[in-house]
């Protein structure tokens, strides 16, 4: 990606991620109180978050891909079983998934 | 502070710290993404919604298009609508004070928020400027330390910030999955996600899951 194609997606996701925010403070309160928007919304981030975990830690452009990622996973999948906090997470899944990178 | 407003000043002081933290996760995927220090920075500063920030740097990350990227964050922007509408009759302020009021509406400052609802309008409104500005501010510092590290660093995966990225998304989606419908909906999207990935440009699958919640979400229950 070009650099001024990364300017337009910090500026644009800047830009739509405001106006969202904003149009909740100005829109009457009536407005999003259907109830079927509601579910929908709640499991929106549910839906993006579980794929991108998988397009992160699965894939490689557009294909299906095994690697020392999935062993960085599966750590962080342990530790948050184990209820550790959130920075705690990261640094295990990152310190397995080096290790297994350069054992390779 | 009077002793009255101690616990929740306590409230968001805690969260604040903890979750501004998260911006070391955030610089370093940035950077690991190709974005410059600058740019990452710029991110929390303008966006300001963790999970949005994530998903545009992993979108691009992952060799997808700017609209994907632009989408996905969008898209996961759309819960803070809903925290707009119920803060709005709570802080009543117009203005600047509004633009800024939307500007820090985020999980963590609604949620302190409604979690001082037992101790009165007025906690409420000052868990939320209070936990508001607090992220704002550590979780921008912790970008540029991210972002500065990362840097400093060099090839992502030989120090495992490439794994670091998913790590951060589950951890993200984790407090999220309540009750086992809610981990249901992940698992389903999950497995969406996998099966489309081989037919569908690099970032759709991303986007397309929000396909799952809407099938979902539409029926009764």
């Amino acid at each position: 990606m070009n650099p001024s194609t990364m300017w337009s997606v910090l500026i644009a996701t800047s830009v739509l991620c405001f106006a969202i925010k904003l149009m909740g403070h100005q829109v009457p309160q009536r407005w999003l109180a259907n109830p079927r928007l509601q579910r929908v919304n709640a499991l929106i981030p549910i839906s993006l978050l579980s794929a991108l975990v998988i397009a992160q830690g699965l894939v490689v452009k557009t294909h299906v891909v095994v690697d020392h990622r999935l062993a960085g996973l599966a750590v962080a999948l342990t530790a948050l079983l184990a209820r550790a906090p959130f920075p705690i997470v990261v640094i295990c899944a990152a310190a397995t998934s080096a290790l297994v990178y350069h054992l390779h | 502070m009077t002793p009255l407003n101690r616990p929740t000043v306590r409230d968001a002081l805690s969260v604040s710290l903890t979750v501004g933290a998260y911006g070391v996760a955030f610089g370093a995927a940035s950077v690991a993404a190709g974005f410059s220090v600058l740019q990452s920075c710029l991110f929390s500063l303008l966006t300001f919604t963790g999970a949005s920030q994530f998903a545009a740097v992993g979108v691009v990350a992952s060799g997808g298009t700017a609209l994907s990227a632009v989408a996905a964050a969008t898209l996961l922007g759309t819960r803070n609508a809903l925290y707009g509408i119920q803060m709005a009759p709570l802080l009543r302020v117009r203005g600047a004070r509004r633009v800024a009021s939307a500007h820090l509406t985020i999980d963590e400052s609604t949620g302190v928020a409604l979690s001082q609802a037992p101790r009165g309008t007025d906690a409420m409104r000052l868990g939320f400027w209070l936990t508001g500005a607090g992220v704002f501010l550590f979780w921008n510092i912790f970008t540029l330390l991210g972002a500065l590290g990362a840097k400093a660093l060099g090839n992502p995966a030989a120090w495992g910030l490439d794994a670091a990225v998913p790590a951060a998304f589950l951890g993200l989606l984790w407090p999220r999955l309540e009750t086992t419908f809610l981990r249901m909906v992940a698992a389903a999207s999950m497995v969406f996600a996998l099966l489309v990935t081989p037919w569908l440009p690099a970032g759709l699958p991303i986007i397309t899951s929000t396909f799952v919640a809407l099938v979902i979400g539409w029926r009764e229950r």
